[in-house]
């Protein structure tokens, strides 16, 4: 049975508090971890705001810089980098155990696959920077 | 059909936390952090407008929007149901979620075709 069709059904659950995740530090961590997913979908947003700006015209384009200077917005932005960095990090350090990866008939040791997502990770980081600031 | 549903959007949710986890720190830093805080010379309108000229990079930026936006849905709707218990809401969350992804890529893409 597929997990939507175990969702539908009526099973019994136990009935949990909504705060059940407070009581351990890897519940913690594990909320933590899937609530990057607001930052993401945050950052995204805020893309297609600087393109719809661009859409308008320089000016448009002008006053939405300046806002995304001013201090409050800068620190909250910076958090925001913090939480996306925090997903960067959970995501490619579960890559080895998301995949298994074999050369004829050995297994690709987990170590090789983290490091080549790294290195993924930094050719990725060179590139947007590459296109996006100047030197 | 509900059985080949689960899949379908796990793809589209590990693809976009992929590219997420890839691109969007070096993004954040240089258009919201670094650059604001003159670290590094942000670009302004005519630079973004001449690297979206291209419809190869307009069709890049789309796919990765609407990837990243499914990424989002999916993992926040199990949030809500796992971490909220809200099993009970269970077609509603998928509708918001999926919906309000589907929503922003449709505005994505008429913003990027707008543009050409």
């Amino acid at each position: 049975m597929s997990g939507e069709a175990v969702e539908r059904a009526r099973w019994y659950r136990r009935r949990m508090p909504i705060f059940w995740w407070l009581g351990k530090r890897s519940y913690v961590g594990f909320i933590a971890r899937e609530l990057t997913s607001l930052a993401v979908a945050y950052a995204t947003v805020l893309v297609l705001v600087e393109v719809a700006l661009l859409d308008r015209g320089a000016e448009a384009h002008r006053r939405f810089v300046a806002l995304l200077g001013r201090p409050p917005v800068v620190a909250w932005h910076a958090l925001l980098l913090a939480v996306l960095l925090f997903h960067t990090l959970t995501w490619l350090n579960l890559a080895p155990k998301a995949m298994v990866v074999r050369l004829g008939a050995r297994r690709v040791p987990n170590g090789a696959i983290l490091a080549a997502h790294y290195l993924g990770w930094i050719a990725a980081s060179a590139l947007v920077l590459g296109l996006l600031a100047r030197s | 059909m509900a059985r080949t549903r689960e899949p379908f959007f796990w793809t589209l949710f590990s693809a976009g936390g992929m590219l997420a986890a890839l691109l969007l720190p070096a993004l954040a830093f240089v258009l919201w952090v670094g650059g604001p805080l003159g670290w590094v010379e942000r670009p302004g309108a005519a630079a973004l407008v001449a690297l979206l000229a291209s419809p190869w990079a307009r069709l890049a930026l789309f796919a990765a929007v609407s990837l990243a936006l499914f990424h989002w849905a999916h993992r926040f709707r199990y949030t809500l149901y796992d971490g909220l218990q809200l099993h009970h809401l269970y077609g509603l969350v998928a509708v918001v979620c999926y919906g309000g992804a589907t929503a922003l890529t449709v505005a994505a893409a008429l913003l990027l075709i707008r543009l050409g």
